[in-house]
């Protein structure tokens, strides 16, 4: 510090601050760690009394997770003959032989296609309405903008009975191009308030240099516009995958077989009396991990995107 | 598609062009680039809700397609308000909502306080302490149902190592009396990191100008923080209460997943109980009207709220 300051922290309490901040951290970390490190035990690992920090890592839960087995007995073990692959072995130390694939990866790729669909479209729509409201005098302008953050505010169940009497009739249920709309339209409030923000802070003085330049008005959002709303852009793109890929009420009441995805899946993963603990965590490990990557680099916008841009640092 | 109807909006004006015909093609523009959106919104919003408020005045249900339909006025309006279960689940509403908020603020508060300290290394120590904020709920909610277990859970254990109880001796989730407050738990452990990221853009907000003429006016460090901080953070604060407001009153994922509203139903939240109206009873015209209620409650306290908010943001 080059110069003394009232306002600055004395040492001590800067270390004071900072033991406590570490200590709530690494308490508040422990579930998440708990979820990666369960995913490598074995069943009898898992469920051991005291809880096991130390243990020998297996893959047993992912195998679990992306298979269904059928208990075998010695015999038929004998004539199978060795294990051709190691997740066969892991799957025979136990009793068991692999009888196929689970649908875990189905569901898993259920994810990703509703997710990136309908985030896509969200910032297509998204960006040209966020671009109107900024630059343009839209009639009934405030009232629009309030419409679009109040939809939000409803509970998902209380629509949920005529979106799916709705996507019965027009044979949406339980479809992909069904939960991509209805998550473009959950997630389409985000994105306009977001976008909004971000566009209002790019200086019109550069469109209107362009539009003097001869570009027209079309010319001058595509090539002037978008590329400096780039970083909102992405920014406001991972949150709406995120709240896409977390969504759940939804997902369970108008999903069941072809369209449903990862969230209402993972805890029906059950093993052999009652839930199979590491392939559980295992599923939560595959699906979390990508959103706690995206956080980590969402982190200078992350207050921007939880309060819908009220909040702006 | 949209892209080429716009460019032909604007192509047809001439380069030198009039005021009133660039007005008048900007508004095509922006009528173009609105109107999708407006249109989803609509279709998939407002229409839904529009149909749920019909169906409310009806004695309709999904699983009976042919039978008869009847208006029935407001008969299930008055049947939900009577009918007592619903209080019951009000009552489990009101105790997780003022808990969680109670928590979120007090800790989530502490927290930014003590990361505006700025000693070395807070960015990445924030940075882990969002992390539970932004996954998913209901994975997040199964796994801590492991974690609640008693004996092998790891929560049980940490509790019993900590106070010297058996850990096999309480189940938070089995429990009338435990279960309100493991729902607390985990939602506290979950938000209170958004709370705190508000708070703390709040703190970084007031000017270090204040407090240096606080100091010149030899105020104590006590009196600064109750008539500088505190009133400054609080527009940010009154607004996190607002998003958790909302959020936990629509609470359905988290819940769902860790306790499925049990024991019997004493963790049994609006939109739990709203679901089992609606898609195991399929009593589609009372869980319609139900619906409407809900929404309406929540529409009604966040105006009031918002108008609360705005006057301190003006003083």
């Amino acid at each position: 510090m080059s110069s003394y300051s009232v306002t600055e922290p004395s040492v001590r309490q800067k270390w004071a601050a900072g033991t406590l901040v570490v200590i709530y951290a690494l308490i508040t970390i422990l579930p998440l760690l708990w979820i990666i490190a369960t995913s490598f035990k074995s069943p009898s690992d898992a469920i051991a009394y005291p809880p096991k920090t130390v243990f020998q890592p297996t893959l047993e839960g992912y195998v679990n997770l992306f298979t269904t087995r059928t208990r075998a007995t010695e015999q038929d073990l004998k004539e199978l003959g060795e294990p051709n692959t190691w997740y066969d072995r892991i799957v025979r130390k136990d009793g068991f032989v692999i009888a196929g694939p689970s649908r875990f990866l189905e569901r898993f790729s259920n994810s990703m296609i509703i997710g990136f669909g309908s985030t896509v479209l969200c910032i297509v729509l998204g960006t040209a309405a966020a671009y109107a409201f900024s630059r343009f005098k839209v009639p009934l302008k405030d009232d629009l903008l309030f419409f679009i953050l109040s939809t939000r505010m409803m509970p998902p169940i209380a629509v949920a009975i005529p979106i799916f009497l709705m996507f019965r009739s027009l044979g949406l249920n339980d479809t992909h191009a069904g939960m991509i709309l209805l998550y473009t339209a959950v997630n389409l409030s985000l994105a306009v308030w977001l976008l909004k923000g971000f566009i209002d802070e790019i200086p019109i003085e550069y469109e209107e240099a362009a539009l003097i330049d001869g570009y027209t008005r079309f010319q001058a959002f595509y090539k002037v516009v978008l590329p400096q709303a780039m970083t909102g852009i992405a920014s406001t793109a991972i949150f709406c995958l995120i709240f896409a890929w977390n969504e759940y009420a939804f997902a369970v009441l108008l999903t069941s077989g072809t369209a449903q995805t990862a969230p209402p899946f993972i805890p029906t993963i059950i093993g052999v009396g009652g839930q199979d603990w590491p392939a559980v965590a295992a599923g939560a490990t595959l699906f979390l991990v990508p959103v706690m990557i995206f956080t980590i680099v969402l982190r200078k916008h992350l207050l921007r995107g939880i309060t819908f841009g009220a909040v702006r640092k | 598609m949209l892209d080429s109807s716009a460019d032909r909006a604007v192509g047809e004006t001439s380069p030198v062009v009039s005021k009133r015909s660039q007005g008048l093609s900007d508004r095509a523009i922006a009528w173009l680039f609105v109107a999708p959106s407006i249109f989803l919104l609509l279709a998939v919003n407002i229409f839904p809700l529009i149909w749920t408020v019909r169906l409310s005045f009806t004695n309709f249900r999904v699983n009976r397609p042919n039978a008869e339909v009847q208006f029935v006025g407001l008969k299930n309006y008055i049947s939900v308000l009577t009918d007592g279960d619903i209080w019951q689940t009000m009552q489990a509403t009101a105790h997780f909502l003022i808990w969680t908020i109670v928590l979120q603020v007090l800790i989530g508060f502490a927290l930014a306080y003590l990361i505006n300290k700025k000693f070395r290394g807070n960015d990445l120590w924030t940075t882990v302490i969002v992390l539970p904020m932004m996954l998913s709920p209901a994975v997040v909610g199964n796994f801590w149902t492991f974690l609640y277990q008693p004996q092998i859970g790891l929560f049980n254990y940490a509790v019993g190592y900590l106070t010297g109880t058996d850990p096999s001796a309480f189940s938070m989730i089995g429990d009338v009396s435990l279960a309100p407050w493991a729902i607390v738990i985990v939602d506290t452990w979950m938000w209170t990191p958004f709370v705190m990221l508000i708070c703390l853009a709040g703190l970084r907000s007031i000017p270090s100008s204040i407090y240096e003429a606080a100091e010149c006016d030899r105020a104590s460090k006590w009196r600064q923080f109750w008539t500088i901080t505190i009133p400054m953070v609080l527009p940010f604060l009154m607004l996190a209460v607002l998003f958790r407001g909302i959020e936990n009153f629509k609470m359905f994922d988290l819940v769902v997943q860790l306790t499925g509203g049990g024991p019997g139903s004493i963790t049994e939240l609006t939109s739990i109980n709203l679901k089992r109206e609606a898609f195991e009873k399929w009593r589609t015209g009372y869980a319609s009207a139900y619906a409407v209620i809900l929404f309406v409650t929540v529409f009604g306290l966040a105006s009031i709220y918002v108008k609360a908010l705005n006057k301190v943001k003006q003083r």
